[in-house]
């Protein structure tokens, strides 16, 4: 199961870097969405993945019977999954003004903040 | 099943003692602080006064917590009872009190500067409460013990920080915004991936945990590719070589407040994250990698300083100056000894206080002059004398020339790097700084020396040379504490030094978090 979801999970990452690196804002947005949920999908393949064994202490022992899935990783990709969605919500939102206020969805083209003519500073007085 | 169970092995059983509330009140205090001043968005004109205070209060918090690490070592604070490793830790050794308190006092000068800079509009926007709660994230992330809260501390100064950004909403602002938050949701992500191998390797996220038994697992475990991609999510974080184009392009968008607090905080946010996690946590995985970490220290170094020569508006030459100071303390992780940590703790003090006030003063000569360009600056030396002198001890303090703050670090450095052997990143700390003092002279020579190049009409420069004591206040704080610390650097010495040693040798950190050495 891990092996399987190794692969998929390797497959996430590629896709996910092809998209951010192209130009067009949104294909950005859509890769770093499925970046964040290629982490996802790691940190929960790292906590075990198993239905067999439920993660509850047997009377008289004090720690999980081995093989049990890790419930902590569980707990951080519920964080993550938060944390990545508001992100996502505003950057959603950003890019939309941006492509309102600068007219244009290409990352070559933005250039208002850099312009492309600078000018050099006064090399004397 | 009726039997009492022992919960002392999980659970702590008694109240910890009052002093230890002092790890977790200052960011307590900024959360709530942020909620409040949610909660009365409204009424704008409390926010000032409500904001400046709470700042006030945090520098004393801080100030008190870093007397009490000072005389009696780490404090530890465990969230809700559990016992370390299972509880999150708030652990404060004397490197995150130091620059807890650093950065409380950039952030309360930021706040009054804020009051003139910032209109009725900004405020509406949420100025205060977005301070209020990127202080809270980076203190969070100076006092935390804990690597995944570590991570979330990251993005709570990281969501703050898109908030103040695009403060206004300007076109240049929007794009700005844009490539710094994506850039930067990419590199927090690389130190999620990373924290997620951390765990699949070690079992635990307590770094005081990790710090005992990466020594077990260095001969079986991928350590190295680990560091590898803490060093790399860092380092995009502070903005250093092949990854800091992010911060060119936008941090001179916002307004100069703004400017002032990320330059200050941010970037020093990652580098000590970086010196964190490669000195205390993987000291021997971090020399194996030391060459690259050294080439991208030199090389940051480099771009900054030709990229500050190369800038005609002050407040993107600024930035470039932000990123020569990265590539300074770089270089003192990529040696290691106790002496160069030291000399990166001592230059991320310098760098914390003198960036803010070099982006203040950018603002307040864009004010004066009423532009940002070199080319049509001028005069100001007799329109503002006193706030020149001002500026023009910053900026030698930036360029590390005697007898200011910037000197003592440089030198540390200097002397580490040689002491190791390593010539070439000796001779990139000083053609940097000789550089770096080339570009800031040039400001003062055409900004403040030469008189005004030609008449700007009146309206453009509604300044004025009366001094507005929102302006001078934090700035003459500030250019205070550089010349003090330049000519009074033996206490700041010392501490760093000890500093420096106690992330060395972490077994005061690690005795403070698991007390009875802890069986397991």
């Amino acid at each position: 199961m891990e092996a399987l979801f190794s692969i998929l999970i390797g497959l996430f990452f590629t896709g996910a870097i092809y998209l951010v690196l192209s130009k067009s804002t949104v294909r950005i947005l859509l890769g770093v969405v499925l970046l964040g949920n290629a982490v996802n999908l790691l940190l929960f393949t790292a906590g075990r993945l198993t239905r067999e064994v439920p993660p509850i202490i047997p009377a008289g022992m004090d720690t999980l019977s081995p093989g049990a899935a890790n419930p902590l990783p569980q707990a951080l990709i519920l964080t993550a999954i938060v944390i990545s969605f508001s992100f996502f919500a505003f950057l959603l939102v950003l890019t939309y003004r941006a492509y309102q206020e600068l007219g244009t969805d290409d990352t070559d083209e933005m250039r208002l903040a850099e312009p492309r003519n600078e000018q050099l500073p006064p090399v004397g007085y | 099943m009726a039997a009492p169970i022992d919960l002392s092995a999980a659970l702590i059983l008694s109240a910890p003692p009052l002093a230890d509330w002092l790890v977790v009140l200052p960011v307590a205090l900024m959360i709530g602080l942020g909620a409040v001043l949610m909660m009365v968005r409204k009424s704008v004109r409390l926010h000032g006064g409500i904001a400046i205070a709470g700042l006030a209060l945090l520098v004393i918090l801080d100030a008190g917590l870093l007397w009490r690490v000072w005389t009696h070592g780490p404090v530890t604070m465990v969230m809700g009872r559990w016992l370390p490793p299972f509880g999150i830790a708030f652990t404060a050794d004397l490197f995150g009190a130091v620059m807890a308190l650093a950065a409380a006092i950039v952030a309360l000068a930021a706040g009054i500067f804020a009051l003139s800079d910032i209109d009725a509009s900004g405020r509406r926007y949420g100025f205060y409460p977005f301070l209020m709660l990127l202080m809270a994230g980076v203190t969070g992330a100076f006092l935390t013990g804990d690597i995944f809260n570590l991570y979330v501390w990251f993005e709570v100064l990281l969501i703050s920080s898109f908030g103040l950004l695009i403060l206004g909403s300007e076109p240049e602002q929007i794009d700005g915004a844009l490539k710094y938050a994506v850039l930067n949701l990419i590199g927090t992500t690389l130190f999620l991936i990373a924290v997620g191998y951390l765990y699949a390797i070690f079992g635990t996220l307590n770094m005081a945990d990790i710090a005992r038994k990466a020594a077990g697992l260095r001969e079986t475990a991928p350590l190295t590719t680990l560091t590898a991609l803490f060093i790399l999510a860092f380092a995009m974080k502070a903005a250093a070589f092949p990854v800091n184009f992010w911060l060119p392009a936008s941090y001179h968008t916002p307004r100069v407040t703004v400017s002032a607090l990320f330059g200050g905080l941010l970037t020093k946010v990652g580098i000590y994250s970086l010196i964190r996690v490669t000195i205390m946590l993987f000291p021997v995985e971090r020399e194996a990698l030391s060459l690259i970490v050294a080439l991208s220290a030199a090389l940051t170094m480099l771009v900054g300083a030709l990229g500050a020569l190369a800038q005609n508006d002050i407040r993107r030459l600024v930035g470039y100056v932000v990123i020569a100071g990265i590539g300074n303390m770089m270089a003192g992780v990529a040696i290691g000894t106790p002496a160069a940590v030291s000399g990166a703790i001592l230059y991320a003090l310098h760098s914390v206080v003198t960036m803010t006030a070099l982006y203040l003063v950018a603002g307040e000569v864009g004010r004066l002059g009423g532009t940002w360009a070199l080319s049509g600056l001028g005069g100001l030396y007799r329109k503002a004398p006193w706030f020149s002198g001002a500026a023009f001890l910053l900026f030698l303090a930036a360029s590390g020339l005697p007898p200011l703050s910037g000197l003592w670090p440089k030198v540390a450095l200097l002397k580490a790097s040689l002491d190791i052997g390593a010539w070439w990143l000796a001779a990139a700390i000083l053609v940097s700084a000789f550089l770096i003092t080339l570009a800031l002279a040039r400001v003062f020579l055409l900004a403040f020396w030469r008189p005004q190049p030609e008449p700007v009409p009146e309206a453009a420069a509604p300044g004025g040379s009366a001094v507005d004591w929102r302006i001078a206040l934090p700035l003459g704080c500030l250019t205070g504490l550089v010349v003090l610390f330049g000519l009074l650097p033996e206490p700041l010495l010392g501490l760093a030094q000890t500093a420096a040693e106690g992330l060395g040798e972490p077994a005061a950190y690690i005795q403070s978090v698991f007390p009875g050495g802890a069986a397991r």
